[in-house]
């Protein structure tokens, strides 16, 4: 070591103790600091990333509202799901959610936006830990694959048909990877069946303009819906 | 003689070079190496990280006593990674997004806590602050070196993603080495990592073992030339 003449208090334990605490207060109060330097920068930078994906998936010309400000929380089967609340005049017109499917490599989140006619707008992969190269072709940047939903509806599609062409559907897989575009088309049929059961009072206009009008109230409303059996009959 | 700058930075990019020499740090080397431009980035994130402890670690040297510097190197190394990554996070967010996940385990990276205990700990700022530079220098050029391999024989192509990385001014890095490859996926999984760096650190072993033998060789020779003069002045 470097100091060979140690002082003798540095072999007390008080000073090690002492010293470690020290430092641990040290590193605290430095993580405070920079917490409270870069917390209102990161919060506005996953506001930017949130509102980028939205715009993907609800077309900023359909409405005139901040959609990210515009939040109502739907009850469904027992969880609680934001979504995101498109409104022209005053009329809710497009619908966005955030979705989750069992993939390849994990979870994988997903947004999709739902016209009020339920008609796909827009999916997008928000993350994913698939496969690189195989998996990952369901990313709107590495192919097309994702807007094979646009326009998609039950009425339009027959739900029998929401599978990749392997399994009987209308939907390419991957050469290679059937689980990844699988478990997309799964999630997104789920998420399509659930906006569809909770349509009518998603759409209905009552309470829409407290809403615009004051941006920090969440409505929540509460439904008995059970109209769930759609979702169990896949596979 | 730790001092000489020279020897650090030869040190630092080859002879113990963190990776191809004291084989630290694998963990989040084969994690992200899977692209160069992944490679660079966890590289220069490491980097920063290994400059500022290694630096706070040589100020704070006399004041640290042997018994408690492990825990200490510990925490001081947290808060060093905590506060780049929320500094990262909020002032460069398109990096955090492909980094985010791996900034947290430069924590884990032993080659960090590997240099504040058997150089910083041990040597003033400035020699310290150079070291932390130079193996910072030479773990980046190692990430990029495995991506560089992983990225083309996995993908056939080169830097993707980098003007993600780096800003719009170097898309121009970004190219297709081969075309129409159809990929070799093991290389961009974690295995091809393994099979890259074991070829690579082969590599280092042959140039190393030839270093040594011209080495050998040249003062043989100059042993071998005294002789002769020697003989020569004898039979002189």
């Amino acid at each position: 070591m470097t100091a060979p003449k140690e002082p003798a208090y540095k072999k007390h334990i008080g000073y090690q103790g002492g010293l470690l605490g020290g430092f641990a207060t040290l590193a605290a109060a430095f993580i405070v600091i920079g917490n409270i330097a870069t917390h209102d920068a990161i919060e506005q930078r996953k506001a930017d990333d949130l509102q980028r994906s939205l715009n993907q998936v609800i077309p900023p010309a359909l409405h005139d509202n901040n959609v990210l400000k515009d939040q109502v929380t739907l009850k469904h089967e027992g969880k609680n799901i934001m979504v995101y609340r498109g409104t022209l005049k005053q009329k809710p017109v497009a619908f966005a959610f955030n979705i989750s499917g069992q993939g390849y490599g994990g979870e994988i989140s997903i947004l999709m936006g739902v016209d009020n006619n339920g008609k796909i707008l827009g999916v997008r992969i928000l993350s994913h830990t698939e496969t690189p190269g195989l998996g990952d072709k369901i990313e709107a940047e590495k192919s097309h694959w994702v807007y094979n939903f646009n326009n998609l509806s039950f009425n339009k599609v027959p739900m029998e048909k929401w599978r990749v062409k392997k399994d009987g559907g209308i939907f390419d897989q991957f050469s290679g990877a059937t689980i990844t575009p699988r478990a997309v088309i799964k999630a997104v049929t789920e998420g399509l069946s659930m906006f569809n059961s909770h349509r009518h009072e998603l759409i209905a206009p009552t309470s829409t303009q407290s809403a615009v009008q004051d941006k920090t109230e969440e409505i929540t409303r509460q439904t008995a819906s059970t109209e769930t059996a759609t979702t169990s009959t896949r596979k | 003689m730790q001092n000489n700058y020279r020897q650090i930075t030869r040190n630092g990019l080859w002879d113990s070079n963190i990776v191809f020499s004291q084989k630290l740090a694998l963990c989040p080397l084969l994690a992200v190496t899977g692209t160069a431009t992944n490679g660079l980035g966890m590289g220069l994130a490491t980097l920063v990280v290994l400059v500022a402890s290694s630096t706070v670690v040589s100020a704070l040297r006399s004041m640290i006593t042997p018994e408690v510097r492990i825990p200490v190197f510990v925490l001081l190394i947290a808060t060093i990674v905590t506060l780049v990554d929320m500094n990262m996070s909020a002032w460069l967010h398109d990096l955090h997004k492909i980094l985010g996940l791996f900034v947290p385990l430069i924590v884990t990276n032993c080659a960090i806590l590997g240099r504040a205990e058997s150089f910083a700990f041990k040597n003033p700022v400035l020699p310290s602050l150079v070291d932390g530079l130079m193996m910072g220098i030479g773990f980046t050029l190692s990430l990029i070196a495995l991506g560089i391999v992983r990225e083309i024989i996995g993908t056939g192509g080169l830097f993707a993603n980098a003007s993600l990385l780096l800003g719009s001014h170097f898309s121009f890095l970004e190219m297709t080495v081969i075309p129409d490859y159809k990929g070799f996926l093991i290389m961009s999984l974690p295995p091809g990592g393994f099979l890259a760096l074991g070829f690579m650190l082969a590599g280092k072993r042959i140039i190393d073992n030839r270093i040594t033998k011209t080495r050998t060789a040249s003062t043989d020779k100059s042993t071998d030339n005294n002789t002769v003069i020697d003989g020569s002045s004898i039979a002189a």
